[in-house]
C-alpha cells in the first residue's frame, strides 16, 4: 500500500512544472537531515533530533500538568453534583476554544514563548481528560459503591481502591485523546513562537522554500504522534490491570 | 428460639413523590433469632430485595426501624455483610485481594497482618477457592465468583449474613452444589442468615422459616412457614419426607394462589 502510494506520488510530481517534489527528490534533498539528526551549529540550526526533543519536552511538561489537574478536576465534577453544575457549563464553553486562540493571551500573560507554548499544550489536553474522568467516575457501578458502603471505606480508601481503578478505562481514553491533541497543538504553536522545535523547523523550511524538508518533518511528526498514542495506551493497559480494553 | 436478634419493625418504603409515588413495602415486621436461617420468597418485583437493602442499610426505610441486638441500624456496615446477586467482586483485584480488602478494613487494628492473611485464607478455604487465589474475577466461572462473594461476606464475621438471590444467576447443578456448601457453613459457624430467593426448593432446603411476601405494590408479609426438618438435611432423602412435601406445598400454594387473594383484598 505504502509502495503504491509512493509510485502514484512519484508519477504525479515528476513533471518539471509540479509544485511538490517527488519522493526520489525528497530523499535526495533530505539525505543530510536524515543521516545527521544530531548536528548542532548553534542557534536554531540544529539536527531534527534536537527539534523533536524540544517539542517533546514541551509536550511532556504541558501534558503532565494537564493530566494531573485534569484527573483532579474530573474526579471533583464526577463525584460532586454541585461542582458538576457549577463547572461543567464553563468547561463546555472553554473546551471549544481552538488551542491557538489561547496563544496570544498566554504570550501576553507570560511574556515569553516557552511557558506560552506549554500553557497551550496544557489548555488543549486538559478538557478531554477532565470530561472523560468525570464520566468514568459517574459511571462507577452502584454495586461497587455498595461494596464500599458495606465495608465502610473512607474517602481516601474509596478513591484508591474503587474510584481510580473503576474509572481507569475512561481516564485513559481521555489521556489518549489529550496526548494526540497536545501533539497537534505543539506543532502549530511552535510555528508561531519560533525557537527550537519541530513546528518552527517546518515553518523555517517553508520560508526557505525547502519543501522536501517539510515533507520529511511531517513524516517524523506523524510517526512520533503515533508512538505517543501507543505509549499512553500501553501505560493504560499496564495500570488498568485488566479493566482497560485497548 | 432465644429472643429476637434481628428485629424489623413496621418498615414501609415508598419511592418517588407526587404522581410517580409508588408504595413498595407496607408495614413489614419480622423477628429473627440468632443462628436462624430465614428465606424471604415472593414473586419478582415484590420488593424483597428492597427489604434486604433496608436491613443492609443500603436503602433507607420511609418509616419503621431495623434493630440488631437491640441497637437501631440506619447505615451499612460489615456487621450485616451482603452477598450480592451479581457477586460484585472488584474486577481489578485478585480473588485473594477481594477478600483481603474486606478483612483488612474490618479487622484493622484488631488482627495483626499475618492473622489477617490467615483469616483471608481460612474463609476462602471454607468455599474451596484456595486454588484460584491469584486469579481475577474475569478468569473464573460464575459459581466461583459467587463463592468468593460468600467468602468475602463471611470474612467480615457479620452478625447477620444477607444473601440477595445469591444463586439466581447460576445453572442448576452449580446452584445445588453451592446450596450444600452454604448449609455446611451454616452448620459449622451458626450464622444468622437472611436470604432472598424465588426458588421454592432452595427456600425449603436451606431455611428454618420461610417468609412469604405478597405481590407488590405495597407488598407485605403474607405468611410465615416454619420448616420442621432436622439438620443436616439431604436433598435426596427429603424428596420423600412428609414435612418437606408439606412445606413445599404450603409455599407453592401461597405463591400461586394466596398472594393474589391478598393483593385483591
Amino acid at each position: 500500500m505504502l509502495g503504491l502510494l509512493g509510485v502514484v506520488w512519484q508519477v504525479l510530481c515528476s513533471s518539471p512544472t509540479a509544485s511538490l517534489p517527488p519522493p526520489t527528490k525528497v530523499l535526495a534533498d533530505t539525505h543530510e537531515l536524515i543521516t545527521q539528526p544530531f548536528y548542532d551549529n548553534g542557534g536554531n540550526d540544529k539536527g531534527l533530533f534536537w527539534h523533536l526533543l524540544a517539542s517533546l519536552k514541551r509536550v511532556a511538561l504541558g501534558y503532565t500538568l494537564a493530566a494531573t489537574m485534569g484527573i483532579a478536576l474530573g474526579v471533583l465534577i464526577g463525584s460532586s453534583k454541585w461542582a458538576m453544575r457549577a463547572l461543567d457549563p464553563l468547561f463546555q464553553v472553554l473546551r471549544t476554544i481552538p488551542p491557538l486562540a489561547w496563544l496570544p493571551l498566554s504570550l501576553a500573560a507570560f511574556r515569553d514563548g516557552q511557558p506560552s507554548a506549554i500553557f497551550v499544550i496544557f489548555i488543549t489536553a486538559i478538557w478531554p481528560i477532565i470530561i472523560n474522568t468525570a464520566v468514568g467516575i459517574r459511571n462507577i457501578p452502584q454495586d461497587y459503591r455498595n461494596v464500599a458502603r458495606v465495608l465502610r471505606l473512607n474517602g481516601a480508601e474509596f478513591f484508591t481502591t474503587i474510584m481510580l481503578p473503576a474509572a481507569a478505562p475512561y481516564i485513559f481514553t481521555g489521556l489518549r485523546i489529550g496526548i494526540g491533541l497536545s501533539w497537534l497543538a505543539i506543532v502549530a504553536a511552535e510555528m508561531l513562537i519560533g525557537g527550537v522545535g519541530i513546528g518552527f523547523f517546518i515553518w523555517d523550511a517553508w520560508n526557505s522554500s525547502l519543501i522536501s524538508d517539510i515533507i520529511l518533518a511531517l513524516v517524523y511528526v506523524g510517526v512520533i504522534g503515533f508512538l505517543l498514542d501507543r505509549v499512553v495506551a500501553f501505560a493504560g493497559k499496564l495500570i488498568g490491570r485488566g479493566t482497560v480494553n485497548v | 428460639m432465644k429472643g429476637e436478634y434481628l428485629k424489623i419493625e413496621h418498615v414501609c418504603k415508598t419511592f418517588g413523590r407526587g404522581e410517580a409515588r409508588s408504595e413498595v413495602l407496607r408495614d413489614i415486621s419480622l423477628e429473627v433469632a440468632r443462628g436462624e436461617y430465614i428465606a424471604i420468597i415472593g414473586h419478582s418485583g415484590c420488593g424483597k430485595s428492597t427489604l434486604l437493602n433496608i436491613v443492609a442499610g443500603l436503602t433507607e426505610a420511609s418509616s419503621g426501624y431495623v434493630f440488631l441486638e437491640g441497637r437501631e441500624v440506619a447505615e451499612p456496615g460489615p456487621d450485616r455483610a451482603v452477598v450480592f446477586q451479581n457477586h460484585s467482586l472488584l474486577p481489578w483485584l485478585t480473588v485473594y485481594d477481594n477478600v483481603k480488602l474486606a478483612v483488612d478494613k474490618v479487622f484493622a487494628g484488631r488482627k495483626t497482618s499475618p492473622e489477617r492473611h490467615e483469616w483471608t485464607l481460612r474463609n476462602l478455604e471454607l468455599v474451596h477457592m484456595t486454588h484460584a487465589l491469584k486469579k481475577r474475577p474475569g478468569e473464573i466461572s460464575g459459581g466461583m465468583k459467587q463463592r468468593v462473594g460468600i467468602a468475602r461476606a463471611l470474612a467480615m464475621s457479620p452478625k447477620v449474613l444477607l444473601l440477595d438471590e445469591p444463586f439466581g444467576a447460576l445453572d442448576a447443578l452449580t446452584r445445588a452444589h453451592l446450596q450444600e456448601e452454604v448449609m455446611k457453613i451454616h452448620a459449622e459457624l451458626g450464622n444468622t442468615v437472611m436470604m432472598i430467593t424465588h426458588d421454592v426448593d432452595e427456600a425449603v432446603l436451606l431455611s428454618d422459616r420461610i417468609v412469604m411476601m405478597t405481590n407488590g405494590p405495597a407488598a407485605h408479609i403474607g405468611e410465615i412457614h416454619r420448616v420442621e426438618l432436622p439438620r443436616p438435611r439431604n436433598r435426596l432423602e427429603l424428596l420423600a419426607d412428609a414435612n418437606y412435601i408439606a412445606a413445599r406445598g404450603a409455599v407453592l400454594e401461597f405463591l400461586h394462589k394466596k398472594s393474589h387473594y391478598v393483593e385483591a383484598a
